[in-house]
């Protein structure tokens, strides 16, 4: 197995092979990834793309195209493809790739495809990690297409500098387009699928959905693309570059930054409130069993186990 | 840790019978795995580098067009060129009995020939898994 240390190192020296590994190991919760995401959250640059749809809305096609045109100006490119996973098996059948293979043997493109894994705000718990790994070993920008999304999957926006929000037509009438969640986050509305009917009024019903938002947002521009014939890809790309150059997005990092403690600081309480379990209950199992007998509610055992931190560290204290 | 077994599937050269390769995939994934599919049509190098980005376990391939012998190897050497000789081969199509043994030569641990059923590639990926542990 390779080793931390390597791994590192090879990150530095753009060795697919040490990203690919360090990727794994975030994904898989390793004891030596918050070593290697602590080694590489500072050697970040660059910026990231969240896209994020419908299923079939198009977001691979769309990323494909996205790919190439990035290529073609000389910039390297991450790309992280979530896939749901099974909430019965675990399983997952991870296509997005199918659309990108074309640069499948391009050593400037990495393309990384995730399975959900039971996390379920349209990205995998890991994602974010994924992230740091891809823009730290220099790829710019990472591109980041979530599950196919229905109404109220927001957490790329959390995530990614810029998120493009990729509708099509026939999902709906304007009510949809007026609904909260989904419909907030998109920096830029991305109306693929442009060469089929109804794309005219689906833009009418995005565009009477923006009249109604407050006069000091800033509104999403509406862009239309067709990912399969390439047509108003360089629209989508001018309006990117101008969001690039924002204050919004240098403020997004920031935030991003923060925010990523969110997530490691629900992982710790995990840590750390198994560990209670195993001192209070002699584990996860004894306690379940607890649970089943009807002798102790889950809220009974919880309250315990905080009590219990609560001792622990008046202990601590005191000393 | 919540380890998951990975498993590229591809099909290299021109043939475009991909039924094969989808249903493995799909028994692969209700066991529990992820799966990649990469789609029909690829080169061996495509599937090599896509098996080294995605880090996976295994990679499968399927391919009904009778130039296994030439594509199946092709797929072994670059994986060890680029230095991933750990990951586990294994391949599926129609393929005569006689060349199973070059195959399993130039380095897959495996071929399923028509008729294999789904249980079969799980029971052998997960037996390899445990070996490897």
């Amino acid at each position: 197995m390779i080793s931390t240390t390597d791994i590192i190192r090879g990150i530095g020296e753009g060795s697919t092979r040490a990203i690919a590994k360090a990727l794994s190991r975030v994904e898989n919760g390793s004891p030596d990834s918050t070593t290697i995401l602590d080694k590489l959250f500072s050697r970040q640059q660059g910026f990231s793309i969240g896209i994020t749809g419908p299923p079939g809305a198009g977001k691979s096609t769309l990323v494909n195209r996205m790919i190439t045109r990035y290529r073609s100006s000389d910039n390297t490119v991450g790309v992280i493809a979530v896939d749901p996973s099974s909430p019965f098996t675990g399983g997952a059948l991870l296509g997005d790739r199918i659309r990108m293979q074309s640069h499948a043997t391009d050593p400037k493109v990495f393309i990384r495809s995730m399975g959900s894994r039971g996390h379920l705000g349209g990205l995998s718990g890991a994602t974010r990690d994924a992230s740091v790994i891809l823009s730290a070993a220099g790829f710019s920008p990472v591109l980041i297409e979530t599950v196919g999304v229905g109404q109220a999957e927001v957490e790329v926006a959390e995530l990614a500098d810029i998120t493009l929000l990729v509708l099509v037509p026939g999902l709906g009438d304007d009510v949809q387009s007026m609904k909260a969640g989904i419909m907030e986050i998109g920096d830029i509305i991305v109306l693929n699928k442009a060469d089929r009917n109804g794309i005219d009024q689906l833009e009418s019903y995005v565009r009477a959905s923006l009249e109604f938002m407050p006069p000091h947002q800033r509104k999403p521009e509406v862009v239309r693309t067709s990912a399969v014939t390439g047509g108003g890809l360089e629209d989508l790309w001018n309006a990117i570059n101008g969001l690039v150059s924002e204050q919004t997005v240098k403020d997004r990092k920031s935030r991003s930054a923060v925010k990523t403690l969110d997530g490691i600081l629900k992982e710790n309480g995990i840590v750390f409130s198994k560990k209670l379990l195993e001192l209070e209950y002699n584990g996860r199992k004894a306690a379940e069993e607890l649970i089943l007998a009807g002798r102790l509610s889950p809220y009974a055992i919880g309250k315990q186990l905080l009590k219990r931190a609560e001792r622990i560290f008046e202990d601590h204290g005191s000393k | 840790m919540d380890r998951k077994i990975r498993v590229l599937i591809g099909k290299p050269g021109l043939d475009g019978h991909d039924r094969g390769a989808k249903y493995i995939a799909r028994a692969l994934r209700d066991a529990g795995m992820e799966v990649i599919y990469t789609g029909i049509r690829q080169t061996p190098e495509a599937i090599a580098d896509a098996a080294i980005q995605e880090d996976v376990d295994f990679v499968g391939i399927s391919l009904l067009s009778g130039a296994h012998n030439h594509l199946f190897p092709e797929v072994a050497r670059l994986l060890r060129e680029k230095d991933a000789s750990d990951i586990i081969l294994f391949g599926g199509g129609v393929i005569p009995e006689e060349d199973i043994p070059g195959l399993k030569n130039a380095g897959y641990s495996a071929i399923f020939t028509p008729g294999t059923p789904a249980d079969k590639v799980v029971e052998f990926i997960n037996l390899q898994m445990e070996n490897r542990q």
